[in-house]
């Protein structure tokens, strides 16, 4: 299923979102970078990078892998089909 | 149009909420037991709250046109005590038998620890042996695909489990994908900073189809909108969609699956 809008048209009606949301993000990191100390070596900074990274490439399904990044690795051993002790 | 809200805590929302949801067209929701904002501090506690589900908001939303249904279980986050947790489930039976609840929910996962998992065994247990709808909780953010997974095996492990009677909620575009494959109907919430927006919420509608699919405010005590169904709709409409597909998203998924349910009685207006 998919919509009836070419990417133009639909190009126009996200533009002025994903701008404003990008320039959300920008102040963001600057609100972050002006705090006081040095920029925190904080895991979650590496992921927002790695995130937008995911943004700036050309392969699909950007929503679901920066979802992805965000997500903790599933460890088999607490599947609750692993054996039990 | 009308609509279904078939996933909202009534019970932390404002009188003002329900009247702007009938304004808006909703003439059903249902509420899944869960955590109110606090863990409590004893069985009655539970007791008394199964009773304002079952018992109170139905009058309050029914002075507004709107018919309550309601599900019972015990939530993620307070089953991690497991003997308490089986005296929360001795109370369950009781408010099951209720004709307006649904079945049991909303249960699952929160952090994936081994005593949510019996608690969650336990609860699984009761209701298939009692032929009950299902309702899963789904973890937030970054447990979220490991709990999704953790419940999926679960459920593939037992035979019993008839997948076109479990709803897996909470959704996202890292987990949609698996819990449809399954067979499962997978709920999306809508809400403003964590799960998903209207507009991805309609993105997830395109890619997989509106079958076995439910979209819901999930409102309750944090930020959230009652009337989120209402900005799905307007999402739909704004990207061409048809007024059937809208309304099987918002009306008729929600119906058909809770008509599954032995003790459903609603005439739900056309």
């Amino acid at each position: 299923m998919s919509t009836s809008s070419s990417a133009s048209e639909m190009l126009d009606s996200e533009f002025l979102g994903m701008r404003c949301r990008l320039i959300d993000l920008a102040a963001s990191l600057d609100r972050i970078d002006r705090s006081d100390g040095a920029p925190p070596a904080d895991p979650r900074m590496a992921q927002i990078r790695r995130g937008l990274e995911i943004l700036a490439g050309d392969a699909p399904d950007r929503a679901v892998r920066v979802q992805l990044e965000f997500s903790l690795p599933y460890d088999s051993n607490l599947s609750p089909l692993a054996p039990r002790p | 149009m009308y609509f279904i809200e078939p996933h909202i805590h009534i019970a932390s929302r404002t009188t003002d909420d329900i009247q702007a949801m009938a304004r808006a067209g909703c003439v059903a929701v249902g509420e899944p037991a869960f955590w109110m904002g606090y863990d409590r501090s004893n069985v009655g506690g539970f007791y008394d709250y199964f009773r304002q589900l079952t018992e109170w908001e139905p009058k309050r939303t029914a002075n507004y046109g709107i018919r309550h249904f309601a599900w019972m279980g015990l939530n993620a986050k307070e089953a991690e005590n497991v003997p308490f947790a089986r005296e929360v489930i001795a109370l369950l039976p009781e408010f099951l038998d209720k004709p307006d609840v649904l079945g049991v929910g909303e249960i699952g996962l929160h952090k994936c620890t081994k005593n949510e998992l019996a608690t969650l065994r336990e609860l699984i247990e009761l209701a298939l042996g009692r032929d009950e709808l299902l309702l899963f909780h789904t973890p937030h953010l970054e447990h979220k695909l490991m709990g999704t997974r953790m419940i999926l095996d679960l459920l593939r492990a037992d035979s019993r489990v008839n997948r076109d009677r479990v709803w897996i909620d909470h959704c996202e575009e890292h987990t949609i994908r698996l819990v449809r494959d399954e067979g499962y109907w997978a709920g999306l919430t809508l809400y403003p900073t964590t799960k998903v927006t209207p507009e991805r919420a309609v993105d997830m509608i395109e890619i997989y189809g509106p079958e076995r699919l439910l979209v819901t405010s999930s409102a309750d005590w944090g930020p959230s909108d009652p009337l989120a169904i209402t900005a799905l709709m307007a999402a739909m409409r704004r990207r061409g969609h048809e007024e059937s597909l809208i309304r099987r998203i918002v009306y008729e998924n929600p119906l058909t699956f809770m008509r599954q349910c032995r003790r459903f009685d609603f005439t739900p207006p056309q």
